[in-house]
């Protein structure tokens, strides 16, 4: 077990030093030179003072020297100082935001997973009944379903029709003033519709896979032979079937990791909720090149543990892989 | 299933080629008398915040989404089927350099990196459709890969070795065109893919730049009024819901026809 997560490990150092090469290639895309903003644009600095920023920055050398200065100062976690008015190192920055990303992708893959498995299993033991027809239509749609579009649909019904929802942020104005399981209950109900939001495109695609998985699983021999001992049909499908329809659902699962993480923007702006997500989209706005930087980094390596996470849970789940 | 993806897609063919004219109104004229009107008569599906026809704003917008479906899916395509048949004829190292990229690329959230991109570039439809094209060519170089590694073996290949076709001649008129099954399924898919990618952006504001209508954007206009104007966010996103529908509709009916039995 041990062996084998260290060979996951090592696996993922090359993949750690392509997704370096990428943002770095990402970042020279740019046309003028990064120093542009606080030189040629103010019409007060001198030429030496272009100079030493250029020195400062690293500028002036062949460009792999530069990636290998990079590098450096990425191993330390140094992703510099933004460009915004506040200066402040991109790492805070990003850092005061990524407990909500996170709690937020977490809750949302909760729900796929206690939504879409039940849903994929009971279309694939009752197939072709009207609640597998339903489900699949409801599926092709969900797929299709722009989702910022759903989102700006709940907010007008729930937030601005019936008022039962608030719609933006995380926290009501007056949540200082809550008892405790008031704001407990304020935190949720503004989470419920990015949540499930988030959830949505993942929901569609994971019941169908499960459903293919359960409908590949039930015609195996080992079913057959269940139900000829004479063991209760719930017994059949919920201890064996299901554990073995489940496997490569953890893989899907690992895979649409990157999907939250970049769906995250849509939502959080649409929300405002203070999250990585909306950290991004004003980076980008603002053209504040470290902290997208940083961020397309942060979010290239969450993707990377998330399918570590994803190959280790695989290797908990099913004994056969430890051996390989 | 795939009639009626087909229908969808033929509909939405014919709505944008036509749109001079079934457009009622050119879409960017102003008209500060009627705005943020309400579905009408006169307007179907009503005015936005400066006075423009939704109705005429949405045709024209058909043409961007499906101009950027397109190529955006063309150039995935060419990516994805040079690199993936690159990969799956001459195997070993080049097959491990080729996939550790694919892997490299897919730890990437795709969106954060076209963001990112558009940031650095500026937000020009050419622009979107390239850096979404750069993101969307990894599943059809797996796909193609697993048929060129399939066809390699095939007694027709080792005839045109035989003959001493060239490498190059093999892959492209020999081998690709059998692979090409998986990779159109792949790309209707995709096409569907990059309409949401593409309204998504323009939503952000990093897309389709306002004039230029496109379904993405008119919604922008929707989040902006959403308590007073429900019609800007109803009808845009259904058409690109609609539109989703029917290419993955498509898709899916080409994938069931052409597999397993057509798979030779």
């Amino acid at each position: 077990m041990l062996r084998y997560i260290a060979k996951r490990l090592l696996f993922m150092i090359p993949l750690l030093i392509g997704i370096t090469i990428i943002c770095f290639t990402v970042i020279h895309l740019a046309p003028g030179s990064p120093t542009d903003m606080q030189t040629n644009l103010n019409p007060k600095v001198s030429l030496e003072a272009k100079e030493r920023l250029r020195t400062l920055y690293n500028l002036d050398k062949p460009l792999h020297v530069q990636y290998v200065l990079w590098l450096k100062q990425l191993a330390v976690l140094d992703f510099g100082r933004s460009f915004s008015p506040d200066q402040r190192p991109v790492l805070d920055k990003i850092v005061e935001r990524l407990p909500i990303t996170i709690a937020i992708n977490v809750l949302s893959m909760i729900l796929i997973m206690l939504v879409a498995i039940p849903i994929g299993v009971l279309s694939a033991v009752r197939q072709d009944s009207f609640f597998d027809k339903a489900t699949s239509v409801f599926v092709f749609v969900g797929f299709a379903v722009p989702t910022f579009w759903l989102a700006l649909l709940l907010m007008i019904l729930f937030g601005v029709r019936l008022d039962w929802l608030p719609i933006s942020g995380i926290r009501s104005l007056n949540y200082e003033y809550l008892p405790p399981l008031s704001a407990l209950w304020d935190l949720i109900k503004h989470l419920i519709m990015p949540v499930i939001l988030s959830a949505f495109g993942g929901l569609a695609g994971l019941s169908r896979y499960m459903r293919a998985n359960m409908l590949e699983v039930i015609r195996q021999d080992y079913i057959t032979t269940a139900r000829a001992k004479g063991l209760r049909e719930g017994v059949v499908i919920y201890k064996h079937a299901l554990r073995n329809a489940l496997l490569p659902v953890i893989t899907i699962l690992g895979l649409s990791i990157p999907g939250l993480i970049g769906g995250s923007v849509i939502f959080e702006t649409i929300f405002a909720i203070p999250g990585m997500g909306q950290l991004f989209y004003m980076s980008v706005m603002s053209r504040d090149y470290p902290l997208v930087m940083g961020v397309l980094f942060i979010g290239a390596v969450l993707t990377l543990l998330g399918n570590l996470i994803a190959d280790v849970s695989y290797a908990v789940a099913d004994p056969r892989i430890r051996v390989t | 299933m795939a009639v009626a993806g087909s229908v969808v897609v033929l509909l939405l063919f014919v709505v944008s080629l036509l749109a001079p004219w079934i457009s009622p109104y050119d879409p960017s004229a102003i008209d500060l008398r009627d705005v943020l009107a309400g579905p009408s008569g006169a307007h179907f599906f009503g005015t936005d915040q400066l006075g423009r026809d939704v109705f005429s704003r949405m045709v024209w917008g058909s043409r961007i989404s499906l101009k950027v479906g397109f190529v955006a899916t063309g150039i995935a395509i060419v990516i994805g089927a040079i690199l993936g048949a690159l990969a799956g004829y001459y195997g070993r190292w080049v097959d491990a350099v080729i996939m550790r990229f694919v892997d490299i690329m897919l730890c990437f959230p795709s969106f954060f990196l076209i963001l990112a991109v558009i940031a650095i570039l500026e937000p020009s439809i050419w622009n979107i459709m390239i850096v979404i094209g750069l993101t969307s060519w990894m599943g059809i170089t797996r796909l193609v890969r697993a048929d060129f590694i399939s066809l390699k073996e095939r007694d027709f290949v080792q005839a045109a070795k035989v003959i001493g076709v060239s490498d190059l001649r093999i892959i492209f008129s020999h081998i690709l065109p059998n692979a090409m099954a998986s990779v159109l399924v792949a790309a209707t898919l995709g096409v569907a893919g990059a309409i949401l990618t593409e309204s998504a952006l323009s939503f952000l504001g990093i897309g389709v730049q306002p004039p230029t209508p496109s379904w993405g954007n008119i919604l922008t206009a929707g989040k902006d009024n959403i308590d007073i104007a429900w019609w800007l966010s109803l009808y845009p996103g259904l058409a690109i819901l609609i539109t989703v529908l029917g290419y993955n509709l498509l898709g899916e009916g080409i994938r069931d026809s052409l597999d397993p039995r057509l798979r030779d």
